[in-house]
């Protein structure tokens, strides 16, 4: 497993030292944010919203348990790489099928282990999720690669993880359509029981969808900076009012953009499986998992309520519109990674529908 | 929800003595409890029985009792005090028994306690097995299979129904007599007959056994709002089939997938509910199919427990702190995070390193224990070990254990794996007990597979491929050499956790050449912060690990620092009465001004909150680990104690620099444990001892013996716990006992102790009274005697294991000065600077001398408890340069008050975990534990020791006495005062002879057991079975655990008979028979004895 020392320079010029894993690469570039989750790596690197982005992982030991194909949260990873500091070399779990590093390798993900990620993750916590390089190359050449990567912000990174073609899932009673703008599988998990689900492309126009008969409109997660997804909020402000709306995460982050609400760009994110959210309506604390840089403005908005804030830094989870039945949430009821607590969203989801049908 | 003003004042109930299965977890769970109730502003009583506790510090509560946990007891403290709330869940199994008892009687409802944290219906529903499986099974989780049997054509129908292999449990039995698992009919037949034969109420739980699956626990914590958390999971190396408490476990889990983890939580959630724990913390353990996934609950524990303790350690999530304030009312997000400050506590915790917990054990000390690990916990204490890796937690465990190993193999002690073959090593490993990782790590680098080894013995192949990265990194090693090693080199083997030491050991070089060299090579240890969040959040408290990465976190102080080193786990002999004296001395330093560093990797304790000193390094206490921390603390370091954590920090004391050691310098020290110069200082000092002499050979130890004459005390030199020593009768005896100690194998396991060091000799002074004192002196010289401490055992009856009482019941006021003059004059002589424990003992009115530590004794808190005096504290400040004057004008110190009362200090053994072991008390210590009975007079002092203990002294019925020749006289005086207070007798025949010669009435003879019955005589076991005897007497006559004795003995355990093994207890026992009678029951808060106390001085 030993392929030679491998370093990872970010943006700034902070240099760690490693050994390569995962697909070869000389350089590999992107920008580094730190996820939190104790287990759940594989539905991590899975998830498209990662796109662009190179995640480590603080908890020390990943890979563990292998890779079970059930579990990816898409059909490819899309994030630029991994950073690790102990790559496991033997899995062990009944349903693994193959390790991490030879599904790395097949699928054309560089990684680095062996990395100090614990001081990673406190200079990022301190100077902010930046672009960085890692690889074989000399440090050199990898200094010069994070300082030319761009990183995520104003780039529009749905499209290079939006479904080129319409396709339909799940065998609800309901009717919904979900914007791909970067779906994770266990989203579509959760509507295909409420729901036969017809996932397009997130550029697809709002008129087309209301051609035929819709129930719902579901926004999806995606990756990156909601601002430059404009075509999104175009469509998203005109089906608002026809058919209720819930959105996740990037969904979210659309709808209220649609709505005329500000976005901002976090730190370095919530990237985890453990945030407390506190659902306004009731006081109850929910664990949710968290994937997101960017988020909604605190009182940018007029037409909709906050219904659910973070308790670790007041960040808004989640919006609900006094005129129009639409709904959304920033972090992921769907988990998966992470606990259970708050699915049943979906289920007022599918109430929200139902109540709409019924005038 | 805010917290709740309808209530004032709460009760909480202590734990009780240390015994196997509920150690200091407890005090550390109650003192979080006491200290939080208290800044919440309720009024505090405690009731705990154990007097080497921090939570029983006078000043933890408003009201300390340290009375026996017995309903009667507790519900006159509850008249006394009329607490509006009880709570229950912090106390461990003992409170959460004692509550349901007092409600069941009543008690709550006449008095109006309200019972907070856990209310009887969920109590009973965890506790009780079958109410347990039902409930789970109504919300759709899984349990084994099983069912109750009452005979053995029944138990075999249960078998075939739930299908072999099958793990029998008796109900109602202590020490798991009657335990086991059983493949197929045949052996369940067998299982089962002495499983129903063992049960007092003939009752066997049947259980499909599911040994070989993983073992998970979460622990999780609920509010009043129903916010749910889980704060830890941990999956256990050992598979199921091996008690959680005697696996080693690891924190976070490692080989669960998230879902089948998601599945688990939803479990734990729903299992919590259901139970209708309405606040507080649980513990609920699962097990997983490996082959499958398939998940079943194997059972919860509504309470705080051991594992919420390790759970705490790991993540910095102090539960009991939160579940006592979620039992006032406040609900999770209610109450902020203590270590980031900024975030809640409705959160999960997340860490970035891996925590592994290793069990101690103590089976050397229990002859005809078989050393195999089961499914009843037979550990008497546990080590934490931090890393960020398995491998480097693992190896950092397994040396912070002091059990001689210096991490996972890789040390002089693997050699005795040596000569075993492969397939017996195979085999061997497949058989749990406390060898098995080193048999693992031994089998890999010979080249067996991680499959076989899996199939052998269920270790998960994850923790056996990771530990044949250590394997592999030895190999390494070997081949570069020590010449050979390169920066990179040693980083990667320090990653993987591997001590100097062992690299010393691989390379043949000196340890200090090791560490020389790794340092050039600029690998030094980094220390990173415990802080819930895996860095996400700053953290505020600085609660630090050892490893090699790149940046290091922790900061020394600003102001003069003290390192104070802990006591290591829990050992016998070396338990949570060390943990009290760092504990004190870490307050009474901060409170005087100085920064304070503990460090320890004991999880159970109060020494190891992140928040009991001002940096905790939760590291192993050898050298190499020791001035890590050193060196970063090094700036303000002022120096180090060395002295109040028992006999760990003592060994390291040589190797320390020794201008950093502070209080009685390492020199002195080694004068008072090297046997020729500590006589030359007694013999100077004109104090008597008994005579005596060493030998390495048997012809010097016979010369010694014609000298001095029989009986002779036989024991290796350097040893704490009077470990492997014997009293000789005889040439024979001698023989033997020589002949053991030649071929010693266990000793050179206990810290570096070895048997070529010469064997003691000393005359065994017979029929004499014992004596502790406990004193300190300071640098103007002056000695303060904390207190004279006389034994009810006589000597030969190890001090840890037999009762002493303050003051004095026998001695004259002329001995006591005498043994007082003594201990100022070896104080003086040794230039102690701190405390001193000094052991005499009184044969015919002569006084002398046995040993003396220049430390802390086992009896530090109990002498505090009894007269006031805070020892620790004061001998901590003195280590410091302050003088008892000094403490004596800042209000520290308090002269000694005995004031009225008599205090008794009783030992708890742990004889019902080793049902095989004989119950006799030996100059070998085994006690796990101590209690403490306060009162009037010595007899109801010592009455109340006896229910504290366990063993609760009857007001009427039958005792039976047999009694060794020797013992005979002494036990004529009892037995005629348990004549006068009209119980009955029962002896043995030459016993009654002797009781009816002098006049003393017996009912009924019997014989002998195994001896042909000459009449129709009953044996004293059919008595004891039937119930017809209410306490045995029975002093030791010949040797062996199946001596008459020993099955009279097992008897009384058995059956929960209380038995006296000496003359002396059984006089003090009928002592306080008589004057329970005469003035019954009546209970004390510690306050008012000490009030009492300093009102009787000033008068
Ligand atoms: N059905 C079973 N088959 C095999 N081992 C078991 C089974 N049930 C329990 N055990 C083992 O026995 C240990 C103790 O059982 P547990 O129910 O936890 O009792 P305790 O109250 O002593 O903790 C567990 O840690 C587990 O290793
Ligand atoms: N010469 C002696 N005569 C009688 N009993 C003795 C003698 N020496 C030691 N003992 C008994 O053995 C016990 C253990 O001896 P000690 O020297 O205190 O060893 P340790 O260091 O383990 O406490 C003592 O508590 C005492 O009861
Ligand atoms: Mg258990
Ligand atoms: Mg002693």
């Amino acid at each position: 497993m030993d392929r030679g020392d491998a370093l990872l320079v970010l943006a700034d010029g902070t240099t760690f030292e490693g050994e390569a894993m995962g697909a070869p690469a000389d350089v590999a570039t992107g920008e580094v944010v730190f996820n939190t989750v104790l287990s759940g790596y594989q539905e991590v690197i899975t998830d498209p919203s990662y796109a662009g982005q190179v995640i480590a992982f603080t908890y020390p030991h990943i890979g563990n348990y292998g890779i079970s194909e059930a579990d990816s949260e898409s059909a490819r990873p899309f994030c630029r790489g991994v950073v690790v500091r102990e790559l496991a070399r033997r899995p062990s779990n009944w349903r693994s099928t193959v390790d991490l590093d030879t599904w790395l390798v097949a699928h054309g993900v560089p990684g680095i282990t062996g990395i100090d990620t614990r001081r990673l993750t406190r200079h990022i916590r301190e100077a902010g999720s930046m672009p960085c390089a890692f690889g074989t190359a000399d440090e050199a050449t990898l200094k010069a690669a994070a300082a030319a990567e761009r990183g995520t912000d104003g780039i529009d990174l749905v499209a290079g993880v939006t479904t080129p073609a319409r396709y339909t899932t799940g065998d609800g009673p309901l009717r919904v359509v979900a914007y791909d703008f970067g779906i994770k599988t266990s989203i579509l998990r959760q509507l295909g029981e409420i729901a036969t689900v017809d996932v397009v492309p997130a550029s697809t126009p709002a008129q087309e969808l209301l051609t035929q008969r819709v129930d719902g409109v579901f926004l999806s997660n995606g990756p990156g900076d909601p601002a430059a997804v404009t075509y999104a909020v175009t469509n998203i402000a005109m089906l608002l009012g026809q058919v209720p709306v819930f959105g996740i995460c990037l969904g979210h982050q659309l709808l209220a953009t649609a709505l005329g609400a500000e976005t901002y760009k976090l730190p370095f994110g919530h990237h985890g499986g453990n945030h407390p959210v506190q659902r306004l309506r009731d006081g109850a604390v929910e664990i949710t998992s968290q994937n997101h840089n960017y988020a909604v403005v605190q009182g940018s908005l007029a037409s909709a309520d906050v219904t659910h804030v973070n308790l670790n830094d007041g960040v808004v989870e989640g919006l609900r519109c006094r005129d129009v039945p639409a709904f959304s949430v920033q972090y992921h009821p769907e988990a998966g990674p992470g606990p259970h607590d708050a699915r049943y969203l979906f289920e007022e989801f599918r109430q929200l529908m139902s109540r709409a049908q019924a005038h | 929800m805010p917290k709740r003003t309808d209530i004032h004042s709460i009760l909480l109930i202590g734990s009780g003595p240390i015994i196997i299965g509920q150690a200091s977890e407890f005090d550390y769970s109650g003192t979080q409890a006491c200290r939080v109730l208290r800044d919440e502003g309720y009024r505090v009583i405690l009731v705990n029985s154990n007097p080497a506790t921090i939570m029983t510090d006078p000043e933890f509560a408003d009201r300390t009792y340290v009375e026996p946990l017995d309903p009667d007891v507790v519900a006159a403290i509850i008249e006394r005090e009329r607490p509006d709330a009880l709570l229950p869940t912090l106390g461990g199994q003992t409170a959460l028994n004692l509550a349901v008892t007092l409600a069941e009687r009543g008690v709550l409802d006449r008095f109006g306690v309200e019972l907070i944290g856990a209310s009887i219906d969920a109590i009973h529903t965890a506790e009780n097995r079958e109410r347990f499986k039902g409930a789970m099974t109504e919300i759709g989780l899984a349990v084994p299979a099983s069912g109750f049997a009452y005979q053995l054509d029944e138990a075999l129908k249960v078998g075939h129904e739930v299908g072999y292999p099958v793990i029998v449990r008796p109900s109602f039995i202590m020490g798991g007599r009657g335990t086991g698992i059983a493949a197929d009919e045949e052996e369940l037949g067998r299982l089962a007959a002495t499983g129903l034969s063992a049960s007092p109420i003939s009752e066997i739980l049947i259980e499909k056994s599911i040994a070989g699956w993983k073992e998970y626990e979460l622990e999780v914590m609920r509010d009043n709002a129903d916010n749910c958390v889980v704060v830890c999971s941990i999956e256990n190396l050992d598979p199921m089939g091996v008690h959680t408490g005697d696996s080693i476990t690891v924190a976070p889990a490692q080989t669960l997938s998230d879902v089948e983890y998601q599945r688990m939580r939803d479990a734990a959630f729903a299992c919590i509910r259901r139970i209708g724990v309405d606040t507080g913390g649980s513990n609920i353990q699962f097990a997983v199919d490996p082959a499958t996934g398939e998940l079943v609950v194997i059972e919860m524990n509504p309470r705080v427990s051991r594992s919420s303790a390790l759970a705490s350690k790991a993540t910095g999530f102090p539960i009991a702190k939160i579940a006592a304030r979620l039992a006032v009312g406040y609900t999770l997000d209610e109450i902020p995070n203590d270590i980031t400050r900024m975030t809640p506590a409705s959160f999960e915790p997340t860490i970035d390193y891996v925590v592994t917990k290793v069990p101690r054990w103590a089976f050397e000390k229990f002859a005809g224990t078989s050393g195999v690990l089961t499914t009843r916990m037979q550990s008497v204490g546990e080590a934490m070990a931090i890393g960020r890796t398995f491998p480097e937690s693992l190896q950092k465990g397994l040396r912070s254990l002091e059990h001689g190993r210096w991490g996972l193999n890789c040390d002089p002690a693997e050699a005795v794996l040596d000569a075993v073959s492969d397939d017996d090593l195979v085999r061997q490993a497949g058989v749990a007990t406390p060898d098995r990782p080193f048999q693992l790590e031994a089998a890999l680098r010979r080249g067996i597979s991680v499959e076989r080894l899996h199939q052998a013995t269920g270790v998960d192949p994850w923790f056996l491929d990771q530990i044949s990265l250590i394997t592999a990194e030895r190999s390494r090693l070997t081949t570069i050499g020590f010449q050979g090693v390169a920066r990179r080199d040693w980083r990667r083997a320090k990653r993987l956790g591997f001590a100097d030491a062992q690299l010393a050991w691989l390379w043949g070089v000196p340890e200090a050449d090791v560490r020389a060299a790794r340092l050039a090579a600029g690998v030094r240890a980094t220390f990173k912060t415990v802080d819930t969040c895996g860095a996400e959040f700053d953290a505020n408290t600085p609660y630090h690990y050892s490893t090699y990465e790149d940046e290091d976190e922790a900061r020394g102080g600003q102001r003069r620092t003290v390192v104070i080193l802990g006591s290591g786990p829990n050992r016998i002999g070396q338990g949570i009465e060390f943990d009290y004296c760092c504990v004190h001395a870490s307050f009474a330093l901060r409170a005087a001004g100085y920064d304070t560093v503990m460090v320890n990797c004991n999880p159970e304790t109060v020494s190891t909150d992140y928040d009991t000193s001002d940096r905790l390094y939760f590291e192993p206490l050898t050298y190499e680990d020791v001035m890590n921390v050193l060196d970063v603390e090094k700036e303000q370091l002022l120096g180090v104690i060395v002295s109040l954590g028992g006999q760990t920090p003592l060994k390291l004391a040589g190797r320390i620099p020794p201008e950093l050691v502070l209080g009685t310098p390492p020199a002195a020290i080694d004068e008072a444990e090297d046997r020729e110069r500590w006589n030359a200082l007694c013999h100077r000092l004109g104090i008597p001892q008994p005579d005596g002499g060493t030998a390495a050979d048997l012809e010097t130890a016979l010369s010694i013996t014609s000298r001095i004459g029989y009986p002779a005390l036989v024991r290796p030199s350097y040893v704490l716990g009077g470990r492997a020593m014997e009293i000789v009768y005889d040439g024979e005896g001698l023989a033997r006992a020589m002949a053991e100690l030649a071929g010693f194998g266990t000793l050179g396991r206990e810290g570096g102790l070895s048997a070529e060091r010469p064997v003691l000799i000393d005359r065994f002074l017979e029929d004499a009274i014992e004596v502790d004192v406990d004193a300190l002196r300071d640098a103007t010289g002056e000695v303060l005697i904390g207190a004279v401490m006389e034994h009810v055992e006589e000597a030969g009856v190890h001090s840890g294991d037999s009762a002493c009482v303050i003051p004095p019941p026998t001695l004259t006021a002329a001995t006591i000065g005498v043994i007082e003059d003594h201990t100022r004059a070896i104080a003086e002589a040794l230039g102690v600077l701190g405390l001193l424990n000094v052991q005499f003992a009184v044969q015919q009115g002569s006084v002398y001398v046995i040993e003396a530590n220049p430390r802390a004794s086992r009896t530090v808190p109990f002498v505090a408890k009894a007269t006031g005096v805070p020892l620790a504290k004061v001998a901590a400040r003195v280590m410091v340069g302050a003088t008892l004057a000094e403490l004596r004008a800042e209000g520290v110190l308090k002269p000694p008050a005995p004031g009225a009362h008599v205090s008794v200090k009783e030992a708890v053994l742990p004889f019902n975990r080793f049902p095989d072991v004989d119950t006799l008390l030996g100059p070998e210590m085994r006690s796990t534990g101590e209690v403490m009975g306060i009162d009037a007079t010595f007899g109801l002092a010592f009455a109340k020791s006896q229910t504290a203990a366990g063993d609760r002294l009857p007001e009427h019925g039958t005792v039976f006495l047999s009694l060794a020749d020797r013992d005979k006289a002494g036990g004529l005086v009892a037995a005629r005062r348990f004549v006068d207070m009209g119980f009955a007798l029962a002896a043995t025949e030459g016993t009654a002879r002797y009781l009816r010669d002098n006049g003393v009435p017996v009912a009924e003879v019997v014989d002998k057991v195994g001896e042909p019955s000459n009449g129709h005589r009953r044996t004293a076991v059919d008595l004891i079975g039937n119930g017809e005897i209410d306490l045995v007497v029975n002093t030791p006559r010949g040797r062996g655990p199946r001596a008459d004795g020993g099955y009279i003995r097992l008897a009384a355990g058995v059956h929960n008979v209380p038995c006296l093994t000496t003359a002396a207890a059984a006089l003090a026992a009928a002592g306080g028979i008589a004057d329970w009678a005469r003035h019954g029951l009546s209970v004390r808060s510690l306050q008012e004895y000490h009030d009492a106390g300093q009102q009787t001085l000033r008068l």
